[in-house]
């Protein structure tokens, strides 16, 4: 009832071609983003540090693998790795030159990733589909080697391991031990939030058509002018980007350090399913994704022995891990059935339903 | 609108994050105990989670908590993974833990920085990082009672003695088979450094993490280089095959010797063949001390234990029990160097640095002889404690030498350069403020 097109009249192009064309859907963004904001002040430290923090480096890093799985169609198991290129990336750049603020760092840091994306991502002009996916694997445990066996970047710690020393900005510690979730949530909050709008302008543009076009159909696409050696790589190197500012964030933001083993394939698999449950090809639902497979089981994991206490059966952690694991494999199950383009999918039916109730005709 | 379901996800978030903190009673001590009993690793996890949880429990049941205080106990599953356990970190936080275990390396490293922010101390028993050793540099983490470093040198020089004298390995080759990993890597320039000493060669065979249950490339390389001893530095289903691939290739078991993770389910694996292999240990295996008949008659009779009864007094087992015995030590004192009943993080910070086993306070805790005796102090969060070989007859571990101290001088090198190198590349890394209670 409040939410429906009627009355709103688009009377040039630039109204027409919006991505929020109604009224209601920018109002609810906004309100979205000042909640958002809100939530620093008033949510505790675990929901900060534990849950929305990860929840928005993982969105981020979904939202990169979107850009070439979903938008592109070429398959990726790298994510993982690129993601470690920027972290080991921003480490060197931010122990090399402490006097430059870190968040230039991290933005930096994603231009490393991209090179190697892009480097990678050259033999996607020839293979496809789940050759492409082998080769990326390739990247996967190259790049996890490196990591391991040269030390030059983690600065010889005899740990091999990163570490987050402290560094501010405006005075206020943003990354290291004394950062507060507060502040560390903030910054995250604000990158993810300003990256997330240059990623919806790109794939809104032309950028994002001839990446579509690629996905649909290439051989076409190519037809139709668009060169595809360099349209690819373009897609690898903003994939990429967008994970290597990912990784940066996750260690340096939420983890504090890391050893090398957190950019394992896992990591990489743990973002597919982010963008395959999500839904291929939209940026809502990389947030979706990422809310499906990381917050979920959290939430389930203090919910479920709430749940089952008043019943006099008290389960031990291990137990609550296994049902973690079983309903949301169920769940996934379940959404990849009722809507095989992902939660955003669903999103948008679901709007489309609304935008006409209650007088569906 | 298409952040509206977000939105609402998140309320409900919160709503619930709010109220899935239960309030503690005053009179008792929360103690989290960071587990993986799921998972690649859940085979060692499972045992280790046992002992630990049923050490506790038996002190409550017995004896009602620590000096009269209650023992609320919590296992936080971590699946040995980096970023479930910092979840765990951050959900624990929130209840006034007194300590942590973390029990995997990865979860170790982002969490030392945190402990003097978040006035939790840290317990990682024999892992982590070694040079948190250091107790004037890293005043919140405890990593008794040895270090990787003490343990290799403890393997080099049983093996000298059992040739005749360390002077003896010149001219000897040692395969040092490894975890390609920050673990694994870690003894590798104390070996290179007491190879140039005394005269041996090294041979490093590194293994893989995703490789760890297929060596046979290392095993063929051990079999062309056939060296005169192997060491190996391994971790969950690595040390299994490792046995299991030396029997295959025709090692002469006696002259493998491991770290002290493998347990008994590492040695079945070679079956009938794996006799003879050796590996480093520091606590006592089975179930006749006094401490453990009460496990048996307090907890796991009552059915309050997940152990089935024939693993109560296995290797891992009573591992997880050597961890519990440093946390209810740490409290015990705490409350002693307080006075007070109901302590907090800072205070069992105080009191781990009281710890004290000798064989007095072994005896009066019904665990004589469990251990080798040792002493934290503000300085020495480790002890560097001695640690005993033992052998695998087939069907279980049996004692082989006496306690084996480490070579101080040369781990001390190793140990004063990493802290200095991690103080120096962590610039306002603070300095002790901490107060100290065992000044002499």
């Amino acid at each position: 009832m409040l939410y429906r097109e009627a009355g709103q009249f688009k009377t040039n192009y630039v109204a027409d071609s919006a991505i929020f064309p109604l009224r209601q859907d920018r109002l609810g963004l906004g309100l979205i983003i000042v909640a958002a904001y809100a939530l620093a002040f008033m949510g505790s430290d675990f929901l900060l540090q534990a849950v929305l923090i990860p929840f928005l480096v993982f969105s981020l890093a979904s939202i990169g693998l979107n850009i070439l799985t979903g938008y592109t169609g070429l398959l990726s198991l790298g994510t993982g790795a690129f993601m470690g290129v920027g972290a080991y990336a921003c480490y060197k750049l931010m122990t090399a030159f402490p006097g430059v603020n870190v968040i230039v760092w991290i933005f930096v840091s994603g231009f490393f990733s991209a090179a190697i994306g892009a480097l990678f991502g050259l033999p996607s002009l020839r293979i496809k589909g789940f050759y492409l996916a082998v080769a990326t694997l390739a990247a996967q445990f190259f790049l996890q080697w490196c990591f391991i066996r040269i030390p030059w970047l983690v600065n010889y710690n005899v740990s091999g391991a990163l570490e987050a020393p402290l560094r501010t900005l405006f005075g206020i510690p943003i990354v290291g031990a004394t950062a507060t979730p507060q502040t560390r949530y903030l910054v995250v909050l604000t990158i993810v939030i300003v990256l997330t709008w240059l990623a919806s302008n790109l794939v809104h543009g032309r950028i994002g058509r001839m990446w579509i076009a690629i996905r649909d159909m290439d051989l076409a696409a190519e037809l139709m002018g668009i060169r595809p050696l360099q349209t690819k790589l373009l897609a690898f190197a903003v994939s990429s980007y967008y994970c290597g500012v990912a990784g940066a964030l996750l260690v340096f933001l939420w983890y504090g350090g890391a050893e090398y083993d957190v950019f394992n394939i896992n990591q990489s698999f743990f973002i597919l399913f982010m963008v395959i449950i999500g839904g291929l090809g939209s940026l809502i639902g990389s947030f979706f994704g990422a809310a499906l497979i990381f917050i979920l089981p959290i939430v389930l994991g203090i919910v479920l022995p709430a749940m089952m206490s008043p019943f006099g059966i008290s389960v031990g952690a291990d137990v609550i891990e296994h049902l973690r694991f079983m309903i949301v494999g169920a769940l996934i199950i379940f959404f990849l059935i009722v809507e095989p383009h992902g939660l955003a999918r669903l999103w948008q039916i679901g709007k489309q339903k609304l935008l006409v109730w209650p007088f569906p005709y | 609108m298409s952040f509206r379901k977000f939105g609402l996800g998140l309320v409900a978030a919160t709503l619930l994050a709010g109220t899935a903190l239960p309030a503690f009673a005053q009179d008792s001590v929360y103690v989290p105990l960071f587990t993986y009993r799921t998972g690649a690793f859940a085979g060692s996890g499972i045992p280790i989670a046992d002992g630990m949880h049923d050490y506790l429990q038996m002190l409550n049941e017995r004896d009602g908590g620590i000096g009269g205080v209650k023992l609320v106990l919590e296992e936080c599953e971590t699946g040995y993974d980096t970023k479930k356990g910092v979840e765990c970190y951050e959900s624990v936080k929130g209840k006034n833990p007194v300590i942590v275990n973390p029990w995997s390396t990865g979860i170790t490293l982002p969490l030392i920085p945190r402990a003097s922010v978040d006035k939790i101390p840290i317990l990682s028993m024999a892992y982590g990082l070694s040079a948190s050793a250091r107790g004037d540099i890293f005043p919140w983490i405890f990593n008794p009672p040895a270090t990787y470093w003490d343990g290799m040198s403890m393997i080099v020089k049983y093996i000298g003695e059992k040739e005749g004298g360390l002077e003896k390995l010149k001219g000897k080759k040692l395969g040092f088979l490894h975890l390609d990993a920050a673990f694994g890597k870690e003894p590798i320039p104390l070996l290179q450094e007491l190879a140039k000493q005394y005269g041996f060669e090294v041979a490093l065979y590194p293994v893989a993490a995703q490789d760890m249950q297929n060596q046979s490339s290392q095993w063929l390389s051990v079999r062309r280089d056939r060296p005169d001893y192997m060491v190996m530095w391994g971790w969950g289903a690595m040390n299994g095959a490792a046995v299991k691939e030396a029997v295959r290739s025709g090692y002469p078991m006696d002259k493998f010797y491991s770290v002290w993770w493998p347990g008994e389910d590492d040695a079945r694996a070679g079956g009938a063949g794996a006799k003879g292999f050796k590996m480093l240990n520091w606590h006592a295996v089975g179930a006749d001390l006094p401490a453990l008949k009460d496990i048996q008659k307090h907890v796991v009779d009552k059915g309050l234990s997940k152990a089935p009864k024939d693993k109560v007094g296995e290797l891992l087992y009573n591992r997880g029990i050597y961890n519990s015995l440093l946390i209810a030590e740490g409290i015990a004192q705490a409350q002693k160097v307080t006075g007070k009943k109901v302590v907090t993080g800072e205070d069992v910070r105080r009191g781990m640095e009281n710890i004290k086993l000798d064989p007095v306070r072994l005896k009066e805790l019904g665990l004589e002889g469990f251990t080798d005796p040792m002493t934290l102090t503000c300085t020495d969060h480790n002890s560097h404690s001695a640690a005993f070989m033992q052998e695998w007859d087939g069907s279980k571990w049996v004692k082989i030498s006496e306690p084996i101290k480490p070579m101080t001088e040369q781990v001390r090198a190793q140990l004063d350069a990493a802290a200095k190198d991690y103080a120096d590349k962590n610039p306002g890394w603070p300095k002790r403020s901490e107060r100290c209670d065992n000044q002499s």
